[in-house]
């Protein structure tokens, strides 16, 4: 197995350099909104936000195997959780969060059981179809959701102690609440339940054969990633004051998962820069070429696609790779722990977006057992 | 692998950071510019000089609104045009146009945008009830005026709590009163049959026809509903002919607009009088149904169509569409969007022209205080007013019937406000 960091160097430096990279971001992430003008500090606030429902998005296909174009009717779970707790109730910003994030667990706990009998690219459609149901849903419940005009609700206040611009506080605690998100997904896939997700992912029968029960786990992780994409939408409301049915069309789903995909499955941090993606670069398009934003937008993917098969997470893993030992064939880097995985995952993504290996699953089962999306590329015969 | 990991974190969060400092300005930068003296001291000068004036406008380039696009195009052409002739009062127009998308959370972006980073003026225009729902809290507490909002929802000046926000066309209310004055009129009997679409649009113009019919003779006796989402509309329209009422008020948007004329002109033995509402009047709805099926439909307007041949010699059609071929020559001067964008350009023109002071505070008095101003794009004896307790520039429209391949005028214009007295929530 191939490593990028082959000079680990003394124990010393192993700790030193860790420590303060983490110290060093830190303090970028603290300072940021000192620096920048309250518009980018709101933009650096959604990409936060956004990235805590990639990572969950990112537990369930990166690590889970299995596909969902459903989160974000999740996300306007949260959202419209969120809103309507401060519209009709008036119960505080705070109170929300853990509501949110309960009823989205438990939402995603009802969701998990089609994923025990279903997989590839049939979860992905029965997921898409609640996707496409929920707005016209919310238009429906009027008396409660407020229709399609939606709900305007009031927006974090900073506290007067704080001295803070109304951005800046929204800034930090949606800060707070990404790091906390982000480390619990990382703590979470290294314990047991990580572990038994992973096994599951790269094959089913041998995890049984193991000892995994499977509809456990595999419905577990339907509800922790439907639990962040919650989160992320009551993070939303907090931000942006205002939930409507058109702000939760199937487009964001598809819009999270693209995100997800371009930013690195399976990795890490590969939801920050997807979030960072899927802010960002709509807008840049829109300086290219104002008559067709879309185009653009469409084409920046296909290259980052082309470039980077494993997601940006993965692009100086591929680079260092290529620059040092400029291998015939297989220059994915692959890490030799399971968190840190950078490669694997988007190949068969890959695959399962244009290749045919997905759509023969009716066919052959065995076909989709042995290329689990999400899965390692299986490069070398074993 | 932990040093990779967190060495990966910070390389991802210095990007994040890159990318938006690429961007350019920095905080603190933001102070407010105000006037030095005068009448006017205190009040807001940002984004205007004696030479120039900068407005930005989010319209949906992009997704599923995105035919609504183009009347930035018209607006456009509009400034690009008084600028060559000098400007308004002076001052150089310089407009900025963003994409949302039709997403609200896109549109909060994009106003933040352009009020701190772009500076505006005013926020001219946003587009559909979601986007401007989600950014006039944000507008109004800053301060920047968001003048004639495209979107007809009467919500925009119902209230109080948004003194910065006005709308501008015909609000849906106001266009229900015109059909309820003309059936009270025409046909004091009339049993009426609704299809509307379930959403702010369909249920403002119902529920204001309802309350304008209320204690005539006319009656709504069946109503049925759709979503946007829905396929079709025969259904519903198979259960209103069962009701056999005599006037069909079809509350559509376009693609249903065009189903539910068909489904119309398809059932023989259920012949009412079909009135189509604004939205799904363009001749873009009524082709693919075929003329000969839609004579005698009527519907109301209020802005000049440039495709009627009626218009033709009309000076200000003339300078809109020699303006359209120079500045936008790939828009389709006969898109009633293009003219739209031209009229409201060119009503914002006579309200910049009536400030008092040239500050954010003088437009978003000058916009509530018109009175019978005259916008060459507008329907002869369809004026912009608005007052104390009227936030509703355009309350007057003209009805229409088809005949041949066109619509023609017929009557009076019907004042709204006249009839039934200010819009109220």
């Amino acid at each position: 197995m191939s490593t990028t960091t082959a000079s680990l160097g003394t124990d010393r430096v192993r700790w030193l350099r860790p420590t303060l990279t983490v110290l060093v971001a830190a303090a970028v992430a603290v300072g940021a909104p000192f620096y920048f003008a309250p518009f980018q500090v709101f933009q650096l606030t959604m990409v936060l936000l956004y990235a805590v429902a990639l990572s969950g998005l990112n537990l369930l296909t990166g690590f889970g195997g299995q596909i969902s174009l459903g989160h974000g009717a999740f996300f306007a779970a949260g959202a419209y959780t969120a809103a309507v707790m401060l519209d009709r109730y008036d119960t505080g910003h705070l109170a929300t969060l853990p509501a949110a994030a309960a009823g989205c667990f438990l939402l995603g706990l009802g969701f998990g059981v089609p994923a025990l009998r279903l997989r590839g690219l049939y979860l992905a459609l029965v997921t898409l179809s609640f996707a496409v149901f929920l707005p016209p849903l919310l238009k429906r419940l009027e008396p409660v959701t407020g229709g399609s005009m939606g709900l305007t609700v009031d927006k974090l206040q900073p506290p007067a102690w704080s001295g803070l611009a109304e951005d800046q506080w929204m800034y930090f605690v949606v800060l707070a609440v990404t790091a906390v998100a982000l480390l619990l997904a990382r703590n979470l896939l290294r314990s047991r339940a990580g572990r038994a997700l992973l096994a599951v992912r790269d094959n089913e029968s041998a995890a049984e054969v193991m000892g995994v029960r499977l509809s456990l786990h595999k419905t577990l992780a339907f509800a922790w990633s439907a639990m962040f994409a919650g989160v992320a939408g009551c993070l939303y409301t907090w931000v942006i004051g205002f939930v409507s049915p058109d702000s939760f069309s199937f487009v964001l789903s598809i819009t999270l998962l693209a995100g997800l995909v371009v930013g690195g499955l399976g990795s890490l941090y590969g939801p920050l820069l997807g979030a960072a993606f899927v802010m960002y670069v709509p807008s840049v398009s829109q300086d290219v070429s104002e008559a067709a934003p879309g185009v653009v937008f469409g084409l920046l993917i296909i290259t980052v696609m082309f470039v980077a098969p494993t997601g940006l997470a993965g692009l100086p893993g591929r680079v260092l790779g290529a620059v040092a030992r400029r291998p015939p064939r297989t220059t994915a880097a692959r890490d030799r722990t399971p968190e840190a995985e950078s490669a694997p995952g988007a190949e068969p993504e890959y695959q399962a977006l244009s290749g045919p290996s997905e759509t023969h699953a009716p066919a052959d089962p065995a076909v989709v057992d042995a290329e689990p999306v999400g899965a390692p590329p299986r490069t070398e015969k074993e | 692998m932990r040093k990779t990991t967190a060495l990966r974190a910070a390389a991802a969060a210095t990007a994040a950071l890159l990318t938006a400092t690429a961007c350019g300005s920095q905080r603190g930068q933001d102070a407010q510019d105000t006037a030095a003296g005068g009448a006017c001291k205190g009040q807001q000068t940002t984004g205007i000089t004696d030479k120039t004036i900068k407005l930005g406008g989010i319209y949906p380039l992009s997704g599923p609104a995105s035919a609504y696009g183009t009347i930035s195009k018209g607006v456009a052409a509009y400034f690009s045009h008084v600028n060559d002739k000098g400007g308004i009062d002076g001052r150089k127009v310089e407009f900025v146009v963003r994409d949302d998308g039709y997403q609200p959370p896109k549109a909060v972006e994009e106003a933040r945008r352009l009020v701190e980073q772009e500076k505006v003026f005013a926020v001219f225009q946003t587009l559909g009830t979601p986007s401007t729902a989600a950014v006039w809290d944000y507008l109004n507490k800053q301060k920047v005026p968001q003048p004639f909002v495209a979107t007809g929802a009467s919500a925009w000046g119902t209230g109080d709590q948004h003194p910065w926000t006005i709308g501008w066309q015909p609000n849906y209310v106001a266009e229900a009163r015109v059909y309820a004055k003309y059936l009270k009129d025409a046909r004091p009997k009339a049993e009426v049959a609704v299809l509307y679409q379930n959403d702010d649009f369909g249920k403002d113009l119902l529920g204001g026809f309802k309350k304008a019919v209320a204690g005539s003779g006319v009656k709504v006796v069946a109503e049925e509903s759709y979503e946007v989402t829905d396929p079709s509309v025969s259904a519903q329209m198979a259960s209103l002919a069962r009701s056999k009422a005599d006037v069909l008020l079809d509350v559509t948007t376009p693609k249903f607009g065009s189903q539910a004329l068909a489904a119309d002109a398809k059932n023989t033995k259920w012949n009412p009088l079909h009135i189509v509402n604004n939205v799904a009047s363009s001749a873009a709805v009524l082709e693919p149904v075929g003329f000969k099926n839609v004579q005698g439909v009527v519907s109301a307007t209020y802005f000049k169509d440039p495709a009627d041949p009626q218009w033709a010699a009309d000076p200000e059609m003339k300078a809109y569409k020699d303006a359209l071929h120079e500045y936008a020559p790939d828009a389709d001067p006969d898109n009633q969007f293009n003219a739209y964008g031209w009229a409201v350009a060119s009503s914002l023109h006579q309200a910049l022209d009536a400030m008092k002071c040239p500050t954010r505070e003088g437009l978003r008095d000058a916009v509530r205080s018109l009175k019978d101003v005259k916008v060459g794009m507008l329907l002869p004896g369809v004026t912009m007013s608005t007052g104390h307790g009227d936030a509703f520039p355009l309350e007057t429209m003209r009805l229409m019937r088809f005949k041949g391949e066109r619509w023609q005028l017929f009557g009076k214009p019907v004042d709204t406000r006249k009839e039934f007295g200010p819009t109220a929530k």
